[in-house]
């Protein structure tokens, strides 16, 4: 939430800044902490490039991004889950009609204390670690310790992901609720016999916590979320697409900062950021949102600044 | 002459506007939070609501539960362990500004304790991320220090300056008669603090820990960031807990509008309300009798 906060501040001083300078209509993001830092820096190479057109990037969560698109508090929803059909519903009533793009695939790694012996699970131990089914970590082959759970707040698009595409069932009651990626590192730093989930562009920075190989099953093999080419083909079991929602087909500048997103450059910046960029079976799906034809990728790869794309993404 | 009536009413009328408001605030606060809170109970019992400590409004995988009973207990174990610290702390430190210290350290420690009142409760709760948790943990023995005396230790705290400055007004208002008469009659300094200063300031004393009580149950951000914010029912303060503001902190930003979920929401800021009203209520009743007693 602090930094979300922070992000704000410097959104509006940047929207403020371009606002008296000019008298464009300002694309508002909001949603996912997953998200935020990525789209910030895509909305900043943006602007750079666009002189007089300002987008304004804020978090507070997948839920609440989707929460803002359907009162239409704001032109982009970031989110990490997809949209649920009740808010499909709610959006509909309100003369809505959600769409999505996908911008980059994100890996949830799981995370334990560097003093914790476990370096392995399966998907299914990590849903009933988290159900509160397994509540030692004798029983995965580590210490004689009960297993804290560390999760983020229930408004976190990681939330969700875990329960529905991991856990498959409710969350134990006695899940600490985190602020965010931060305050679960930091929490499992100091708990030896903790667990918790962050996205790997922040794990992989964070210190004094360890990343866990998880196989899919208990006769495949563990994978870690380190090297991309095993999140891409999805041999690392925990992935999911992160998204972007919009109201129609979109127009103008939202349309454009969409486009630029998913373009190389944009996706050049995405994996900069941690993540994996578009694989091709969503390439035509975003293309059919944004109302185009083919690759977005590969039509924008004519855009002669896309030669300098490593210097504009430091 | 008629100018000077004229300016009169006016200035009395602007007067009686301004405190209008401010009753016109309060009575529109109350009734948004009961318009908002009442559509939930359509579908959810009051009983069920109070008494079931099953919070899970998100829940896709079991059927939706909106109990508040665990984190109205998280509630008050906080609070109450909040005051059980902040109380002895905060008596005796005004006890000891009003009737030990010099005025030289009076006029150092009065300022201080009033600064401690302006750190906001975000840096607070950091501080009970870094600082108080760790400890916590190391004291106790235990993998984690996000619990209930985490944050209670944190609004204790924050309820001292309240505390502190209230009840050396309560014990610089009892009269010198009440003193020298005391000390007259042979009692030391010590005996007549404790048998008849205190005695005599009691009512102030308790409105002033009924206001530090009502800051701790209201304050979210702090006890969001320090006390782990776990759903389960708290067995003991070593237990992370959730309190209401929590809840309510979290769970709003995201809430669909016009849902069951939104509209127990708001019941959790009714009873929350109601709880802080009460606490005020009894604090004041308190007030006008020290007052009196005084007299």
């Amino acid at each position: 939430m602090k930094r979300s906060i922070v992000v704000f501040l410097a959104a509006s001083l940047v929207s403020l800044g371009a606002g008296l300078s000019w008298s464009n209509d300002m694309v508002q993001v909001k949603g996912s902490d997953t998200l935020i830092n990525m789209v910030q820096r895509l909305a900043e190479v943006y602007m750079e490039k666009h002189p007089g057109e300002s987008v304004s990037v804020t978090g507070g969560g997948s839920g609440t991004g989707i929460a803002g698109l359907i009162n239409r508090k704001c032109d982009i929803a970031m989110s990490s889950r997809p949209i649920k059909p009740s808010e499909v519903e709610q959006a509909n009533n309100k003369g809505l009609d959600p769409k999505r793009v996908v911008l980059a695939i994100d890996a949830l790694s799981i995370v334990v204390s560097s003093n914790n012996p476990v370096d392995k699970l399966t998907v299914e131990q990590i849903g009933k670690i988290y159900k509160g089914e397994i509540k030692n970590w004798k029983e995965v082959g580590g210490e004689d310790a009960a297993i804290s759970l560390y999760g983020r707040q229930s408004n976190s698009g990681t939330y969700d992901f875990m329960k529905e595409n991991v856990m498959f069932g409710e969350y134990s009651t006695s899940l600490k609720s985190m602020n965010g990626n931060a305050q679960i590192a930091e929490s499992l730093k100091q708990d030896r016999s903790g667990i918790g989930y962050v996205g790997v562009g922040y794990a992989k920075e964070a210190t004094g916590i360890k990343i866990l190989k998880v196989a899919a099953t208990g006769s495949t093999k563990y994978y870690g979320p380190f090297d991309p080419m095993d999140i891409k083909s999805g041999r690392y079991p925990i992935t999911r697409p992160l998204n972007l929602y919009v109201n129609g087909t979109p127009k103008g500048t939202v349309k454009d900062f969409l486009v630029f997103q998913l373009s190389s450059e944009g996706q050049a910046i995405v994996e900069k950021e941690g993540f994996s960029p578009v694989p091709d079976e969503y390439q035509n799906y975003n293309a059919q949102t944004l109302g185009t034809t083919g690759n977005i990728r590969d039509s924008s790869m004519m855009r002669p600044t896309d030669l300098d794309t490593n210097d504009g993404a430091g | 002459m008629a100018h000077n009536r004229l300016k009169d009413s006016l200035v009395h009328g602007l007067f009686f506007l301004n405190g209008m408001l401010v009753v016109a605030a309060l009575i529109g606060i109350f009734v948004l939070l009961v318009t908002k809170a009442a559509p939930a109970f359509k579908e959810v019992s009051l009983s069920q609501f109070l008494l079931s400590a099953d919070w899970n409004p998100t829940a896709t995988f079991v059927p939706v539960s909106y109990g508040i009973k665990s984190m109205l207990v998280s509630t008050i174990l906080v609070s109450i362990g909040a005051l059980a610290m902040a109380l002895p702390i905060g008596i005796g430190a005004a006890a000891y500004l009003s009737d030990v210290a010099g005025p030289r350290t009076r006029e150092i420690v009065k300022p201080v304790i009033e600064i401690l009142a302006g750190i906001p409760s975000v840096v607070i709760g950091f501080l009970g991320i870094v600082l108080v948790g760790p400890a916590i943990a190391k004291i106790f023995n235990l993998p984690n220090g996000l619990n209930a005396l985490n944050g209670s230790i944190l609004l204790a705290v924050m309820a001292l300056p309240t505390i502190i400055s209230m009840s050396e007004d309560a014990l610089n208002g009892v009269p010198k008669s009440f003193e020298e008469a005391s000390l007259a009659l042979g009692a030391t300094k010590w005996q007549t603090l404790i048998r008849v200063k205190i005695p005599a300031a009691l009512s102030g004393i308790i409105a002033a820990s009924m206001l530090g009580m009502g800051r701790a149950i209201g304050e979210t951000m702090t006890v969001l960031m320090a006390t782990g914010c776990a759903i389960a029912m708290p067995k003991s303060f070593l237990q992370s807990v959730q309190t209401m503001t929590s809840t309510i902190a979290i769970e709003l930003g995201e809430v669909p509008y016009d849902t069951t979920h939104y509209y127990a929401l708001f019941g959790v800021g009714l009873v929350l309300f109601i709880i802080t009203f009460v606490i005020n209520m009894i604090s004041d009743i308190a007030l006008h009798r020290y007052q009196r007693v005084i007299k």
